[in-house]
Formats: structure tokens, sequence, C-alpha cells
């Protein structure tokens, strides 16, 4: 897919080989090799959790090239409401507005507008008797490629219907036409709260190719616009915001879509939560719910990975923000009834497709022979989960085992078992500790990898 | 290649771990996600009908190349009129149970949904043993 493309890496000299990035991921796609975290982008959901995790940032997320954006003569932001979210209260919305401007910018979309063609665009598909229940959103990408590969048989339950960004965009670009601008001279970019929303970008799933020209960094933009942010007052410029609502101001934060859908609906935020509450709905144990929202980000996207703002004032801020905003019932679009039926129509996504990811590889036969050999492996391993053989836990080292993808001195224990039982020798054990953690790594040396100031 | 599990009778806290760990061992050997889901729910329910009813039970499942034989035994008061059981809506549970979300009488006609073989042996005040089997497509 998942990982064709890389949309994160890490940088190799600020990386300390400390295996909480490992230990972090929802779907083991981690491991330390030669005292560098490797990231699997297989199995990689851009879920950012390894990012968090890291004590010394040393995971980054490629972007385009902010001047790109001087090539169009129509610059569109699309940018998700959160974006206002993380500003000082000190700044106002027509300042930050303004900035944005300066920045290069020649039109500004929140990405959350024209909000009620998405909620009757989904009430559609819950209105569909086809439609299994419960229904979930695909609002976070990073929930969307989880399921693909770890949940595979609810991919069907998935609502085939665009992300904001896609509505805002081709609100965006009708806009614009109307206004005369040519299609090719409306370049879109997308401010991106997190590395999912870039995967989301450039490699979609249920949609051929995306809308979007280019990807800007929510962080990098935050600190573009904060240099160039008036203290003054500026011009107003509200009439930008005239079809914003308080539904899609909170939309991405936690219940912001859940609390429109279906009598019964759940609303669950944090990558491992869903993992947990995917387990169940999967084994069927949830019943009678109509819709689930789902997103990978404790918070939502407030606690997006490229956010600067603190989550949990960004979304105080935000709604407080949204109650000043109409309801998206109270908006009405200047080409009206024929504008929404165009736009719903781009929203409709094609069938998303399960991806499963198979540990033992696609063929039973051999697959049920590894399972027996790793099963066996376990037995000889502590069960300690330490990490310290560059893999989350005892289970998925033996899974790399059968894989040929490690090996039994791996196992830090059962290393030291083996020269007490003197089947190797002491100096051969070290040997091997050293060739996975590097041969400075077990030095004194207060200057080393790792050092006090680098760990938590 | 085998996984066996031990049921607590009354445990409903952790009803669910035996068909969450064939589930996973089912989706790592590229069994078909309808399948998967059938074996799980009907597992599951029967998980559920030992922790309900009985006082302790077991649970193995067999995985070869086509098919799944899942076996749960439990000790408990048994079934005197299976065919009765049979019927959807047809419950014995206690308030308590029912207050709890289950006991709502599917549990014996799910199972017979989402199985292809389907047999139930039970001695009264003894136990039960229902053997389950799932092919693979």
């Amino acid at each position: 897919m998942i990982g064709d493309a890389k949309y994160h890496s890490l940088d190799p000299s600020k990386c300390i080989g400390c295996t909480h990035c490992m230990k972090s991921c929802p779907t083991e796609a981690i491991r330390v090799v030669n005292g560098l975290a490797v990231i699997d982008h297989e199995r990689c959901v851009y879920c950012g959790q390894c990012h968090r995790a890291c004590p010394t940032h040393a995971f980054y997320v490629e972007q385009d090239d902010l001047a790109m954006i001087r090539s169009f003569k129509y610059r569109v932001i699309l940018f998700p409401s959160i974006m206002i979210g993380q500003f000082p209260g000190k700044y106002s919305e027509d300042q930050i507005y303004d900035g944005l401007k300066k920045v290069g910018f020649t039109h500004i979309y929140e990405v959350e507008q024209p909000m009620q063609v998405m909620i009757d665009s989904i009430n559609e598909v819950l209105a569909d008797k086809e439609t299994p229940k419960p229904a979930i959103s695909i609002y976070c990408p990073a929930i969307v490629r989880l399921i693909q590969g770890r949940y595979p048989s609810l991919t069907e339950n998935l609502i085939l219907r665009k992300a904001p960004h896609n509505l805002a965009a081709h609100f965006a670009v009708e806009q614009l036409m109307l206004e005369g601008a040519l299609r090719e001279e409306i370049g879109l970019f997308y401010a991106t709260p997190c590395i999912a929303k870039i995967a989301a970008v450039k490699s979609p799933v249920g949609e051929s190719e995306s809308i979007v020209d280019g990807i800007v960094n929510m962080n990098q933009l935050y600190n573009e616009v904060m240099k160039v942010i008036s203290d003054d007052v500026v011009d107003d410029n509200t009439v930008q915001r005239k079809n914003l609502s308080t539904e899609g101001i909170n939309w991405s934060l936690t219940r912001g879509e859940s609390c429109h859908f279906g009598s019964r609906s759940i609303a669950i935020d944090g990558i491992h939560n869903a993992v947990r509450f995917l387990e169940r709905l999967e084994n069927d144990q949830v019943k009678g719910i109509d819709f689930i929202e789902m997103r990978a980000c404790d918070q939502s996207c407030a606690g997006g990975i490229l956010l600067t703002g603190n989550r949990f004032m960004t979304v105080e801020r935000l709604e407080r923000r949204a109650k000043r905003y109409p309801s998206a019932k109270e908006i009405h679009l200047e080409n009206n009834q024929e504008n929404s039926q165009e736009l719903k129509r781009k929203l409709i996504l094609d069938p998303i497709v399960p991806k499963p990811h198979f540990a033992f590889g696609k063929d039973r036969v051999k697959a049920m022979e590894k399972m027996d050999k790793a099963q066996r492996i376990v037995c000889f391993l502590p069960g300690i989960d330490c990490g310290a053989c560059g893999a989350p836990n005892c289970h998925a080292l033996a899974e790399d085992m059968v894989n040929n993808k490690a090996k039994m001195s791996d196992c830090i224990f059962l290393q030291q078992k083996w020269v007490d039982e003197g089947r190797i020798n002491a100096r051969k054990a070290f040997l091997n500790i050293q060739k996975k953690w590097g041969t400075d790594r077990f030095k004194a040396d207060c200057n080393k990898r790792g050092r006090r100031n680098e760990g938590f | 290649m085998k996984l066996t599990f031990n049921i607590q009778g009354g445990d409903f806290t952790h009803a669910g771990k035996p068909s969450s760990e064939v589930k996973k061992v089912l989706k790592q050997l590229n069994v078909d996600g309808k399948t998967v889901k059938n074996i799980v729910i009907a597992l599951y329910e029967a998980e559920v009908n030992v922790v309900a009813h009985a006082w302790k039970g077991t649970v193995s499942a067999e995985i070869d190349e086509n098919k799944i034989t899942i076996f749960v035994e439990d000790d408990g008061p048994g079934i005197p009129d299976i065919e009765l059981a049979m019927q959807a809506g047809y419950s014995t549970a206690s308030k308590q149970v029912r207050d709890m979300g289950f006991g709502a009488g599917m549990g014996l006609p799910n199972m017979k949904k989402n199985t292809d073989e389907l047999l139930i042996e039970s001695i009264v005040g003894k136990g039960t043993k229902v053997k389950m089997v799932n092919y693979f497509k």
C-alpha cells in the first residue's frame, strides 16, 4: 500500500535506537536494525505514533516545497479548522487569514465547508438498507489503512464518501471557475495536520487521483504565518468565512461527526483505542450501532503530529469559535441546489478493497508450517517483551525468525542462557549484541547517542 | 495446529479471548474475511453460553489446511431439550445475565447459522459438548 511510497522517514543521525517507537507502533511495523529504527512501509498505516514516541524527533515528514505554489495564478490553501485553533488567542481570524495571504496564497478555504453537503451525503449512505452497519467513517486515513490491513472484513463497513478536504477542493474549484479562472490556473494546496492525510492525498484509497496539487505541512505553515502575522488591526475578511458553520468547525474534533449520524453512534479517538474497538467489532460483539467515528489521534485532529499548539487548548479555542458561527442548515450557497448536487456526486468514493497483511505469506500450507514453527520458538523465549532483540515483543521476534529476518541469538536472555550452558563463549555473545546495537553503545560516555538528556 | 483455552463460568469480563486469538491465527493463515467472521461469531456465542450457564469449560480449536474444528466442552447444567434451545429467542438465561446484555436466546441459532457443521451433545446435570466445523474457501 500501504506503502510503496514513503511519507515519513527516519534521520539516522538523530535516531538513538531506543525502542520507544517500535513499542508504540500499533501494527508492529518497526524494528531496530544495527542500532537504528527501520520502518516496514508495507505495514505502516501512517498513524504517527512513532513520531510522538521518539525522544529525539528523529522521524520527519516528507513535504512539498512551498515555492511550488508560485507556478499557479490562483493559489488556494485548504486547511482544516484546527489550524486556526492552534494560534494564540490574541490573534483574530482576520489576522490569521491575512497572514496566509502574506505567505503567498490568493484564496483561503477551510476544508469543512459547505458542511451540509457532506452531512446530507453521509446520511444518504446511512439511509440505504444495503449499507452494512455499523457504518464506519473514512474521515481518518490512518484508520482506513488500519482496517484494510488488519481488519479486512470490515472494509465493507467503510462509508464511501470522500473527506472534507475533497469537498472544499471541489467547492473552491467550482467557485473560482465561476469567477472566470481556468482549471489549470488553479493550484490547490492542502495544509496537513498529519502524515496519514499526506498519504491520503498522494496515494489516495478509493479514488484514482486526488484533486489536490500539493501538500504543506501544518507546522511549517504555522511558522510561516507567525513570521508575517500582523499585530495591528487588519481588513475585515469575514466574507471569506461565510460558508463556514458550527458543524464544520467542530467536524475534526472528537464527536464532531458522530453527533450528526444514526440513532446510535460511537466516537473513538486514539489508535490503540481504535485497535481494541475494531477487534470487538470484528467479533460481532458490537450490536445496534449505526455509525462509528474513529480517529487515530487522541483528541482527533487537534492531536495531529504536525500541529504546534497544545491539543486541549486547540480544542477549547475551536469549540468557542464554533459557537459564533451559524448552523450548516442556515447557510445558503450562491448557486444553491444545483451546486450541491454536483458536489455530492463528486464526493462518492470508489469501493475500498481489503489489503490484508500476511505475516506468514499467502500460501496457507506454508503459513501453517511457519506458524507452528513460530509457536515452538516462542516456547524458548522469555516472554519479557523487552525489545532488546530489535523486535517489539517475543512473538514478533519468533515471527521474524521464521521469516528469516532474525535469529535465536538476537534474544539476549536466550544468549545468556547459552553462555551459562557453555554453548557459546561470552565474547561471541557480546559481539552479537554489538552487532545489533552498535559498537560504541556500551561505552561509558556522556556524549554517546541515547545519553541522559535524550531520554524521557 | 491446535489452540486450547479455559473458560471460567460467570466471567463475562474475559469472554471473547479465545475467539480473538483464533481470529488472529486465521487471519495470518489467509482465510477469507467472511469465513473468519462466521467462525468468530459462532465461537463467541459458544463461549458466552459457557460463561452464562456453565461452571467452567474449555475451547480447543484444530486448524488444518482446509478447515477448522472447534470443540467447546463444559461442566454445567446441560441442555434438557436441544431442539427447543435451537429455536430463535428461546432462553433460560437468568435475569442477571440478561441485564448484562446476554441471553437473548440467539446463541445456538447463531452458531448454527455461522457453521458448516454443528453437533451438540448434552447430559443434564453434567455438561455440554459442542463441535463446530467450518471449511475454508
